[in-house]
This record gives C-alpha cells, sequence and structure tokens, in this order.
C-alpha cells in the first residue's frame, strides 16, 4: 500500500483527548426485536477496535446508530468526542466515517468522480488533492478514470476505501471489510488498517474473519444480541480458558490423579476429550496452570516417574476462534446470556 | 443549508443521467406525444374551420403543458428508491448531508433538464408556428398572455410531478411501482391543460391565477410531504420503524 492519506504534518486532524467511542448501556429493538441490547465499551483513540458476531447479532445496526443513522433505542454514547443525539448527527457525521460491507459506489461514474461527489458532501476545501491522496492510499491511481462499474469487487472496495479515507476520519467504521475478497485483496486491506492504526486512526472494524480480527485488534468484543465478551485477544484467552498444558501420552496412565495432583504449578486437571487430542488412540490431558514455567518441567518429571511414555507437552493456544466459538455455543446451547466477560 | 453539498450531489445526478440510456430516452421520447396534437393543429387547421376556432380559444401550447407533468416523473421516481436498491444510498446518508439538502439536490437535478427539455420543445412548436403556420393561427400562438402562462406554468407543474414522485420514492420498496404511482400523481395538472386546450374549460383570467396560486400551494404541499416522507432510519433499516 502506499502512502496514507493525511493532513499536511501527517497527523490526523481530529482533537486528541479522551476515548474516540464511549457506549454506555446501549439498545436498539425494532418492535418486538431486539436488534442488540444494554451494549457498553470503550474504545480509545488509536485503537483497532474488532466487533465480532455472528449474523443477525446486531453489530451493523451497532454501527448505523454511532454512525448516527439510526437512533438507539436506550443508552447514551459519545463518538469522536460528541454526545451521540440527532442534533450532533451532522458534525459527528463530519467526524467519522462508514464503510458498508457493500462498497455502494456509483457504477456508471469513474472512480475520481464518485469520490469528487464525496469530497464535495464533506466540503473538503482540497478536494483534489484529499481525492489524489485517497487514490494513492488504496494504489488506484491508475484506474482513476474507470467507470466504477468495470472494476473487480475487490477494486471497488478499495474504492469504498478511498471514499471513507477522504474526510480523514477521527473514527473509521468499516464493516466487514474484506467480506468476498480473495486473500491477496484482503491482505492489502490488512495493509492499510495496518498503516491507519500506526497514524493513530481509530478504526471500529465488524468482521466474521476471526484470524484478522486476531491480527489487527487492539481489543474486541464479541456480541450476540448482547455482548459476550471484551478484551484483548490475549485476556479472552486467559479469561475463558486459563492457562493450560496439554499433555499427550503414548498410553493412558494407570494413576493420573497421583501423577498430576499436588504439583507445583497445577491447579487441577481433567481428560482432554477433544477429538483432536484423542488422535490415534493416544491419551491426552489438559492441566490447568498458573504458571506454566514451574508447571511444565514439574508435569515432565512426575510422568517420567511414572513411566509414562511422553508424546508431548504443550501449552494450549487458544485461538480467537475458540473463543468466539466457546461463547456463541454456549448461547445456542441456552445459556443465559449475562454481562460481559 | 450547504450549497457545496447540493451542488456536489446536483453534479453527480445531471453525469448519471448522462450516462443513463434509459432515463434519457424516456426524457427525449415523451415529449413526442404532446408535440404531435399541436403540430398537427396548427399546420393543417384552416383558420376557417371550427377546430381552428376551438385551437384560438383554447391555445395549442396549453396542450403541451403536458411534457412538464410527465417528464421528470421518471427521473425523480428513481430518485431515492433507485439510490436505495442500488445501495448508494447509505453512503451518502453517513455523510453530514442534511435531509432537506440531499432532497433540493435531487429535486433542482430533475428539475433542470425537465425545464429544459419543455422549452426546448415550446421553442421548437414556435418556431416551427412563426415559419411555416397560417398566419392568422401563427397570430393566436403568439398572445403574449398565453406565452407568459406557459413559462410561468411549465416550473409550477414541474414543481408538483417532482416533489410527489419523490415523495413516493421515499417511500416506495421499488423503482418500478414509485414510477408508476408518480405517472399517476402528475395526471391531475395534466388533466387540467388537456380541457383548457380542448376549450372544455374556459381560460379566463381568473380561472389561470387561481390554478396559478393553486400550483404554488400544492407545490409547497408536496415539499412538506416531500420532507415528511424522508425518514432517514427507515430507508436505511428498511423496514417500519
Amino acid at each position: 500500500m502506499a502512502a496514507l492519506p493525511g493532513t499536511a504534518n501527517g497527523k490526523v486532524g481530529a482533537a486528541t483527548s479522551g476515548p474516540a467511542l464511549v457506549v454506555d448501556g446501549l439498545s436498539r429493538h425494532f418492535g418486538d426485536r431486539v436488534a442488540f441490547e444494554d451494549v457498553s465499551f470503550e474504545v480509545g483513540r488509536g485503537e483497532v477496535f474488532g466487533f465480532l458476531g455472528p449474523n443477525g447479532a446486531g453489530k451493523t445496526t451497532t454501527v448505523r446508530v454511532l454512525g448516527t443513522l439510526i437512533a438507539p433505542s436506550a443508552g447514551s454514547a459519545v463518538v469522536a468526542g460528541l454526545p451521540l443525539s440527532a442534533e450532533n448527527g451532522v458534525e459527528i457525521r463530519r467526524r467519522i466515517s462508514i464503510m458498508p460491507e457493500a462498497p455502494g459506489l456509483y457504477l456508471r461514474l469513474s472512480v475520481v468522480e464518485n469520490l469528487e461527489c464525496f469530497a464535495g458532501l464533506y466540503e473538503l476545501p482540497d478536494a483534489r488533492a484529499r481525492v489524489e491522496r485517497a487514490l494513492r492510499a488504496v494504489n488506484l491511481t491508475d484506474r482513476a478514470g474507470d467507470p466504477c462499474g468495470s472494476l473487480s469487487k475487490g477494486l471497488r472496495q478499495r474504492v469504498a476505501l478511498a471514499r471513507a479515507l477522504l474526510n480523514e476520519p477521527e473514527v473509521l467504521f468499516l464493516d466487514e471489510p474484506t467480506s468476498g475478497l480473495d486473500p491477496v485483496a484482503a491482505r492489502e486491506v490488512h495493509e492499510l488498517v495496518d498503516g491507519l492504526r500506526q497514524r493513530g486512526v481509530t478504526i471500529f472494524l465488524t468482521t466474521h474473519r476471526l484470524e484478522e480480527a486476531e491480527r489487527l485488534c487492539d481489543q474486541v468484543a464479541i456480541l450476540n444480541t448482547t455482548l459476550r465478551a471484551i478484551g484483548s485477544p490475549q485476556e479472552l484467552r486467559d479469561r475463558l480458558f486459563g492457562k493450560t498444558l496439554e499433555v499427550r501420552a503414548r498410553v493412558a496412565l494407570a494413576d493420573p490423579d497421583g501423577v498430576f495432583s499436588g504439583l507445583a504449578g497445577v491447579d487441577s486437571w481433567r481428560y482432554d476429550d477433544r477429538e483432536d487430542a484423542l488422535d490415534d488412540g493416544h491419551a491426552a490431558y489438559m492441566l490447568f496452570v498458573s504458571d506454566p514455567v514451574v508447571a511444565a518441567p514439574a508435569a515432565t518429571r512426575a510422568l517420567v516417574a511414572a513411566g509414562a511414555d511422553v508424546l508431548s507437552i504443550n501449552q494450549s493456544r487458544r485461538s480467537l476462534v475458540d473463543i468466539y466459538l466457546q461463547l456463541v455455543n454456549e448461547d445456542r446451547n441456552g445459556a443465559a446470556p449475562g454481562g460481559p466477560r | 443549508m450547504s450549497w457545496t453539498r447540493v451542488r456536489a450531489i446536483f453534479r453527480k445526478e445531471l453525469r448519471e443521467y448522462r450516462r443513463n440510456g434509459f432515463i434519457l430516452a424516456t426524457m427525449a421520447i415523451v415529449p413526442l406525444f404532446f408535440i404531435v396534437l399541436p403540430m398537427i393543429e396548427v399546420f393543417a387547421a384552416s383558420p376557417s374551420t371550427p377546430a381552428a376556432h376551438s385551437l384560438l380559444k383554447g391555445g395549442p401550447l396549453t396542450y403541451m403543458l403536458g411534457i412538464p407533468a410527465i417528464v421528470p416523473t421518471t427521473a425523480a421516481a428513481f430518485a431515492i428508491v433507485g439510490e436505495r436498491q442500488q445501495g448508494t444510498l447509505e453512503p451518502v446518508l453517513s455523510t453530514p448531508v442534511r435531509r432537506e439538502e440531499f432532497l433540493i439536490a435531487k429535486a433542482l437535478a430533475v428539475m433542470a433538464p425537465s425545464l429544459a427539455i419543455s422549452y426546448g420543445w415550446y421553442c421548437f412548436v414556435l418556431v416551427c408556428a412563426a415559419l411555416f403556420a397560417n398566419p392568422e393561427l401563427s397570430a393566436a400562438i403568439f398572445r403574449a398572455p398565453e406565452l407568459l402562462a406557459q413559462v410561468v406554468f411549465t416550473p409550477l407543474i414541474a414543481g408538483w410531478s417532482i416533489s410527489s414522485s419523490i415523495a413516493i420514492s421515499a417511500r416506495s420498496s421499488d423503482v418500478r411501482v414509485a414510477q408508476q404511482l408518480g405517472s399517476l400523481v402528475s395526471l391531475p395538472p395534466l388533466a387540467m391543460a388537456v380541457l383548457v386546450s380542448f376549450y372544455v374549460v374556459h381560460p379566463t383570467a381568473g380561472l389561470v391565477i387561481g390554478l396559478a396560486a393553486l400550483l404554488v400551494l400544492v407545490d409547497t404541499l408536496g415539499w412538506k410531504a416531500m420532507l415528511a416522507m424522508f425518514n432517514r432510519e427507515r430507508l436505511v433499516v428498511g423496514a417500519k420503524t
């Protein structure tokens, strides 16, 4: 990706005090249907905030509420330093950008004509320069004169990104920005998001791609109508799964409780009955530990002393996918949705 | 009110019209229906026939007031529901644009080509009449009050068609339905023009002034209806809220 658009001094032209987003008890109902309820979180300036959730979880509605496109049913929020209200709608929309999932381009107009229209809507004083910078940022300078209808889906997505960058927003809402893109195009979007983060732009990213959220986001929230969890990916891992060691042995231990109980650093243990842990008929154990650095050598010594044929001892690394599936499955299995974990 | 934002949408709309063959074709073809009859009357009638007498009283140009009634409906009915269907409405509404700015820009972008087309065809008929028609009939066409009425009524009638069609567009979920309903609501002024043109209704000064006042009132109400019908939330969510 080329140089990103910015003001003359390369900084984002925005107020820099206070969080970029403060959301407190926000809800939106459509008649009897709850789009999302009692959602609270805070996003610091310059953070990349991932907003995850299954289809129909209320992610896009949340973005629309924060973008003043629709009004909340309850709760309050501060967006780019301004209280969320109808009166502040124009000023909030001036300070933010929303890139919806569908690019929404005027297909009969050229790339540059699309951007010129939006530069006018933002009343940008240096419209031509901004358009050029935005085009350079997404590597589309050579396609500036092409009708948008002639562009591939990936290129249209890039035009939509250029459009979202025109006003140099304080908060950039990206709604599924890599949806339907091939891996190369998706990687280019990731690089752009990385670049924006380095420049201090706050990014609110809704996505289904969990590896994308894990890679890009400082903080993630998992929404399933209510907020199910919030924190950094590492915090969520620790909170939901704790620190664990995965032990695999060729044959089952005769007395596993005698081996693992009382070991330094090991709080408890259980059989690991996940399918991928039990391949080839081997035995697998999961040790819940307070400190893996202490527990791993102790467990190794105990296993050797017990005559176990140890295949591996690994510190488990749960992905964001595990966290996401755990929470979403809890909801599907009827666990009462509580507050964020 | 930001005229920069109004201009941005206005320019975008005109660019789109230029590249949209369907809208251009509709705008170009529809006036022909309102040109044919006056042209035949002007060129075929002899001043002594009853048809010519009727023509002299009703004024052949009056019939052409159907042009500003019908021409804007296709583009105006497309204005909002069309953008919604092609997914361009949400990005625009996500910018600082206000409802009034958006609607004024849309209305002006339809009004400008509609007036250009209407006045263009009037001029064409007038030139033809001046050059080729019987002098007695030609003189009947070039009466100052009729010409003034034509100039005044054209934007008023177009205003009604545009505001009502955009209001329908804001509440419709399908472009075709919006265009059909838009055509329907443009019929009353068209009907009145036809009645006057065929001298069923006598075009007295009082009637003309009364109709003009009525159209000003209707246009004002149409604008208010357009504002009321435009619900940003409903347009984005696509459902009753």
